[in-house]
């Protein structure tokens, strides 16, 4: 099993080494994003990742969703996202909106009692709104800048800020770090891969359909994204409006 | 003659009730779809959304993912409420005014129909979710706001705003925000590469094609 996993791993590092020899370029014709100075490096990682999930993640998925019925699937949901309620609950008093905090402590709480360790969502129902927070989210908070937009192999669309967030996220998950039983551990990750995958399942092609350069939809997608998702749940919280300037005005 | 009077004042009934139903089903059939209030951008939204949930929860067709029906819905109640030309002209940014009309009018025609196949497959896929309304900000002279929603259902809560403009004939939606994305920001940068590359002639193609293979695809459930 370790040997397996240790052969698994050297593999894709060779495959991702031979990925970044060969150093996709920026198409010709389009015009270099001012938040993506690395786009030749991104763009090739952009396709190994493509790769890795037309190949492998998006095959598994398709299988879990035959064998497991759908609420198994939501059970395993349910699971993993009161499990994360913990760190938004942490995230959400180190950015300094404890009222946020203790809603989603209250979440935990109520999910991991009278939701059967979390297998059920009670909160949501019951008028416990779910957040979700992480560590690039905090340090943006802080005041720390995205810098510029970098696509992580494994882990998709990112930035510098959000790649320390990741870390970070990484390095206090308990499932992920903590557990001492190494193939218990591994096989948690497993699962949780797998069922984050699931969750946009269709969504992914829709994409695919929607994307007119699916590479920098998911880049300017993700900027955005991550703006929103900071300045979310702020006091003086205003509609975001972005500026758009036309032909005529 | 007793009985041909009868048989008259029974034909006359016969003829009032039938004539009185006809009313009483052309008056339900117009209470049961009343036009959208579009004095204010909330109530819009709210009447539009909640009659598109209620259509998609009663016919088992588009649940089933039948797409021609889908499109069928989204043409009727939802295209009238929004303004795909502001739409395709904030999309292409300064790129608009080189385009010509006809080249506009095939954009916003390509654009929308994109449009409409991407995220119909959306709507088939509701079930169990409620839309919950946040509180509108907005001055009452405003000509653009954004109403904000929430939408619940299993998985995690969807935010899904709206931006309105007003124009002389009602409020009309000409983005929306899905997750904190704008779709007008998310598509300007592919729409300007797109058009470095090959032109404005080449998006409209572009745009063409794919709705041609989007449309032979089968539907995905």
């Amino acid at each position: 099993m370790k040997c397996w996993a240790a052969g698994l791993k050297r593999a894709c590092l060779i495959g991702f080494s031979a990925v970044l020899l060969g150093c996709a370029s920026i198409p010709a014709g389009v015009e270099p994003s001012p938040n993506d100075p690395w786009e030749p490096f991104n763009r090739s990682v952009f396709e190994f990742n493509e790769g890795l999930d037309a190949y492998l993640l998006k095959p598994v998925v398709a299988g879990y969703r035959f064998v497991l019925p759908e609420f198994v699937r939501d059970g395993i949901y349910n699971f993993f996202s009161n499990y994360n309620d913990i760190y938004t609950a942490l995230n959400n008093l180190l950015q300094g909106k404890p009222a946020y905090a203790f809603n989603d402590l209250m979440r935990v709480v109520v999910n991991t009692t009278m939701g059967l360790g979390g297998l059920i969502d009670l909160a949501t129902p019951g008028g416990l709104e779910k957040h979700k927070e992480d560590w690039g989210q905090t340090f943006g908070v802080w005041g720390a800048p995205s810098g510029p937009y970098v696509v992580l192999p494994f882990f998709g669309p990112s930035s510098v800020r959000d790649t320390f967030g990741t870390i970070a996220d990484l390095e206090t998950d308990y499932l992920f770090k903590y557990i001492p039983d190494v193939g218990v551990r591994n096989s948690i990750t497993g699962l949780r891969v797998v069922n984050a995958r699931n969750t946009y399942y269709e969504a992914g092609d829709l994409l695919d359909g929607a994307a007119i350069d699916k590479y920098s939809f998911m880049r300017d997608a993700y900027i955005q994204r991550r703006e929103y998702q900071i300045n979310e749940g702020r006091e003086d919280e205003e509609p975001l409006m972005p500026p758009y300037q036309n032909g005529y005005e | 003659m007793k009985s041909y009077k009868t048989m008259q004042k029974q034909f006359a009934l016969v003829v009032s009730s039938v004539v009185s139903s006809l009313f009483l089903v052309a008056g339900a059939a117009f209470a049961q779809a009343p036009a959208p209030d579009q004095s204010t951008p909330d109530g819009l939204i709210k009447t539009v959304v909640s009659d598109v949930m209620a259509s998609v929860k009663s016919d088992p067709e588009i649940q089933k993912g039948n797409i021609p029906r889908i499109v069928d819905l989204v043409e009727k109640k939802i295209v009238p409420y929004t303004d795909m030309r502001r739409t395709t002209e904030m999309a292409m940014g300064p790129n608009w005014k080189k385009a010509s009309p006809e080249q506009q009018t095939q954009l916003v025609a390509e654009f929308k129909g994109l449009l409409i196949r991407t995220y119909s497959g959306a709507l088939s896929q509701l079930r169990d979710q409620t839309v919950q309304f946040k509180a509108l900000r907005a001055a009452p002279d405003d000509k653009e706001v954004v109403v904000k929603t929430v939408v619940l259902g299993r998985g995690d809560p969807v935010p899904l705003d709206y931006r309105l403009e007003k124009t002389a004939a009602g409020w009309r939606v000409y983005d929306m925000n899905i997750m904190g994305v704008w779709l007008v920001e998310a598509y300007r940068n592919q729409f300007a590469n797109q058009i470095s590359q090959n032109g404005i002639d080449g998006l409209v193609k572009f745009l063409q094609e794919r709705n041609k293979q989007l449309a032979a695809a089968k539907p995905a459930n």
